[in-house]
């Protein structure tokens, strides 16, 4: 692979705290590798802020390995930026070149308050699953694990949904500000799984409920969601999250 | 104080029945007045926290991350042994408990070891409860692989992800648990220090990050959970934030540190590619099942691997191990390919690189499922695609990966691999019952020193998080709390929470006034090296020597330069990230100190004075089969307790995976 350096100007949402007002600021760093990984560069631009006596940038970020959900920048339009199926971390600078600007910007959505710069509060998604989104088993009760064969494409549809990382990029790119892929894609897993037939329509009721309570907006099928999602998350599962809504509903209403 | 492990007496595979069926019990009226503080929310944490709010004790939970579901543990990628014996290739619960013993070359404690094998069952059955979607085989039935260090197949797994989804098992059984009002879980929250009261654990002083503020927390017993601390050498592949702060804090409040130096190099990472490098990532040991490691025959081979025919390629694990082969233990197989770089073999651009392949499995994979749809003579391009599409369904999101951050195709070319650090199986020293020796204070998973003794078999360590805090702490944690049920609450403006708040404060205060020149993370970096260099993969008398006198340099040099922006009363990163950095250079001179004193080598601890003919660990049981229990005595001072191994049942021989 050729390595490449670059200088580049960067546009960056500072903004104090959830109360103030925040702008976008300028800023240019230079001698950029094309090997560093995206949270690298700003390690380099933090470096030289804090050089100079100015506030660094905050922004959150934990495993740097594509998985913990933590990291979450919107670049140049585009949650996580301009690579598919890929976090802020795992974001590479080759995806830019020399005099390049990118802009950078929090998730936007009413249900993320911003906490500072690039950091939002994402706790409305742990109430979610709170409402929800679990199977009620306490520690010790458990069958043996072969007990109940599982259809081994359930057991992959229930997988593919499972590998949501909750980071919000579903929320902060779609134009309504709806949850209903993170929310789909819990729901589909246990929906998918015998274990969690019992709890099935009351989760997907309370789950809901509490998504909307939380402020976020509905589901028009822009599917903008699906195209960000870092682990490609499929629209099926709002698809499925309807049918078992409707499901527990009539049900719900027979009883 | 002499050390005492409270090991059950009795036969080995009766200890932890015998234990369950006398230990004392708490009723479930007194449960709910009891208070119970979990800081971490890993497999650990999550688990422990989740099972104790089920069983009705009012449970706290801490974590640094926006969210539980962050923890590290999330990002564990291939598996968790279970003596389930479900391939019927001969496993059994003395087998896990023996091949870790073994693995961990002899300086782990027995009755600890064979009670994790005996709940790794259960540990299975409960996280497909929970609903975790391990792999399976068509019939329905789970599906197995196998990791270093054994020769059956015990590793459950789902894809490369299997730490993400026992974490969210966990996770979803503590948010449970939070609704129903008997966990309260507080994100953004560090913990700075343990809070004593006539000598007993009675909560913590955590900080709120995002105000800034200090809060007092009271608790009748509190567990820490809080993982391990391999970013002691900055570069690692643990996540940023992963640090040694509560456990360091607890040491320092009497909890003795259990065998420090004990490090876990992982062969299989990503190797560095400049300065600017922030972390290492993992790529997983389950690659090792089916993928190939070698370095070119010639030294200084500028060749592109393509272009090294077969009989000029060294399959040097294959060479040395027949028995295990790629497959051999993970400091084997790091110590291994640093031997083949040193050496002047390794490739790549830094040539601190080796090969890991996956021709072979790829073109082996296609055949079979050629073979399977009744193709005759099928090209080899065919037999080509129809493997990769196998090799893509096991193992693509790591190969994925792989190509996202070094622009590189693994499927064409071969992989550049090289160890970095991974997992510490070192911590605080716990008793069986996971109590350090501060009463009320325990200490599970990676946290702890206890299973895993001087070398970490794979996939073992998601297995003992989940031990710990479903299937251990809420038997032991009654033991101890049966004798506290006259406790009450103990309200948090008690002089000892206003005295230990203070001193936080004032640490804090003391960080942000020096306001000299020299970021946090530069001290960092140097600290990485300089643990790296002396106190990594091959350590020597001499250089541990340099390292600790370099250490306390550094110490004083960051306590009078160091660069912290920002405001106390706000959301202060760098001022979190200096907390912890202090704290590292602190444990990194008593991770050298162990590394001195023990003058022999095993496991992951290779002392160079003291190896083989051939190179390999050269255990000394004479004069050390002991765990090395260091006592905090004051700044930069400390005292060595050593309990004694007593190997009733796996007699302790030379490694041997020949």
């Amino acid at each position: 692979m050729e390595h490449y350096h670059m200088n580049l100007t960067l546009k960056v949402w500072r903004q104090k705290n959830s109360h103030s007002e925040g702008k976008l600021e300028t800023y240019q760093v230079k001698n950029i590798s094309s090997e560093m990984s995206f949270l690298e560069m700003f390690d380099v631009l933090n470096e030289q802020l804090i050089t100079e006596g100015k506030d660094p940038i905050a922004f959150d970020h934990d495993c740097r390995e594509g998985i913990c959900g933590m990291c979450s920048m919107y670049i140049n339009g585009q949650a996580h930026g301009p690579w598919k199926q890929n976090t802020t971390c795992q974001l590479h600078m080759r995806a830019f070149k020399d005099g390049d600007t990118i802009v950078v910007e929090p998730w936007r959505s009413q249900a993320f308050p911003i906490v500072k710069d690039l950091v939002v509060n994402r706790s409305a998604f742990d109430r979610i699953i709170q409402a929800g989104g679990y199977i009620s088993v306490n520690t010790g009760n458990a069958v043996d694990a072969n007990a109940i064969p599982i259809d081994k494409k359930d057991a992959d549809d229930a997988f593919m949904a499972a590998a949501c990382i909750g980071c919000g990029a579903c929320v902060a790119t779609c134009k309504n500000g709806s949850a209903m892929l993170f929310v789909g894609a819990k729901v589909s897993q246990l929906a998918l799984l015998p274990q969690g037939g019992p709890e099935r329509e009351s989760r997907v009721l309370n789950m809901v409920a509490q998504m909307d309570k939380e402020g976020f907006g509905n589901c028009t099928n822009t599917y903008a969601c699906e195209a960000e999602c870092p682990k490609g998350i499929s629209v099926a599962n709002i698809a499925r999250l309807n049918s078992e809504y409707i499901k527990a509903g009539l049900s719900t209403e027979e009883k | 104080m002499a050390l005492d492990a409270k090991i059950p007496a009795g036969e080995m595979d009766k200890k932890w029945t015998d234990y369950k069926g006398h230990v004392k019990l708490v009723n479930p009226a007194n449960k709910r007045k009891l208070e119970v503080i979990v800081v971490g929310t890993g497999l650990a944490g999550a688990s422990a926290a989740a099972s104790l709010g089920e069983l009705g004790y009012r449970v706290k939970a801490f974590c640094f991350q926006d969210s539980p579901r962050r923890a590290h543990s999330i990002a564990a990628q291939g598996g968790i042994n279970a003596a389930k014996n479900y391939q019927n290739d001969g496993d059994s619960v003395f087998r896990l408990f023996y091949d870790t013993v073994k693995g961990g070359d002899y300086r782990a404690r027995e009755a600890n070891v064979h009670r994790l094998a005996e709940v790794s069952t259960s540990i299975i059955d409960q996280c497909v409860a929970q609903g975790v979607p391990f792999a399976r085989e068509y019939g329905g039935l789970l599906s197995n692989r196998s990791f270093g260090g054994t020769q059956v197949q015990r590793t459950f797994y789902a894809a490369g992800q299997t730490g993400q989804q026992l974490l969210l098992g966990a996770y979803s059984a503590l948010e449970r648990q939070v609704a129903l009002g008997n966990v309260k879980m507080y994100a953004r929250h560090e913990m700075l220090d343990i809070v004593k009261i006539d000598g007993v654990a009675r909560g913590i002083i955590a900080r709120d990050l995002v105000s800034g503020k200090l809060e007092r927390h009271f608790g009748h017993a509190v567990l820490l959970c809080t993982g391990g601390y391999g970013n002691v050498f900055y570069l690692s592949t643990n996540a940023m934030g992963s640090n040694v702060t509560a456990a360091w804090k607890a040491h320092k409040q009497g909890a003795y540190f259990g065998n420090p130096c004990f490090t876990q190099i992982h062969p299989t990472c990503i190797p560095v590619s400049g300065d600017h490098q922030s972390k290492l990532t993992l790529m997983s040991e389950s690659l090792r099942n089916d993928g190939r490691i070698w370095v070119p025959k010639m030294k200084n081979d500028n060749r592109s691997p393509k272009d090294i025919p077969e009989d000029e390629r060294d399959y040097y694990l294959e060479r040395r191990y027949p028995a295990f082969g790629n497959l051999v233990p993970r400091d084997v197989a790091s110590r291994a390919a640093k031997e083949r770089c040193d050496e002047g073999y390794g490739v790549g651009t830094t040539k601190m690189a080796v090969y890991l392949d996956y021709k072979d499995a790829i073109m082996r994979y296609g055949r079979i499922e050629a073979g399977k749809s009744g193709m005759v003579n099928p090209s080899d391009s065919v037999v080509y695609g129809l493997g990769k599409k196998v090799v893509e369904e096991k193992y693509g999101n790591l190969f994925e990966m792989y190509a996202k951050i070094t622009g590189e195709n693994p499927y064409e070319t071969p992989m550049r691999i090289y160890p970095a650090v991974h997992y510490t199986m070192g911590g605080l020293w716990v008793d069986y019952e996971l109590q350090t020796t501060v009463p009320g204070l325990y200490a599970l998973g990676e946290a702890n020193f206890s299973d895993h003794g001087a070398n970490r078999l794979g996939a073992s360590a998601l297995m003992q998080g989940l031990a710990d805090g479903y299937f251990v702490i809420p038997y032991t944690i009654g033991n101890y709390l049966a004798d506290d049920i006259r406790t009450p609450s103990i309200p948090t403006d008690h002089p000892a929470f206003v005295e230990a708040e203070k001193a936080v404060s004032e640490r804090i205060q003391k960080l942000m006034s020096i306001q000299g020149k020299q970021t946090v993370e530069s001290f960092h970096k140097r600290l990485g090296k300089i643990m790296w260099d002396k106190c990594g993969m091959a350590r020597s008398e001499k250089g541990l020597k340099q390292a600790i006198e370099e250490i306390r340099a550094l110490k004083k040099e960051f306590w009078s330069d160091v660069r912290i922006p920002g405001e106390i009363d706000a959301f202060n990163p760098e001022l979190d990230k200096a907390g912890r950095v202090a704290d590292f250079i602190e444990l990194g001179e008593l991770m050298c100190i162990d590394a001195l004193d023990r003058n022999e080598s095993c496991g992951g601890h290779f002392r160079e004075e003291s190896q083989t003919e051939d190179g390999e660990a050269k255990r000394d049981d004479v004069n050390y089969s002991y765990v090395a229990a260091w006592e905090a005595k004051g700044d930069g001072e400390w005292a060595l307790h050593k309990e004694a191994l007593n190997f009733e049942i796996v007699k302790p021989t030379q490694r041997s995976y020949k």
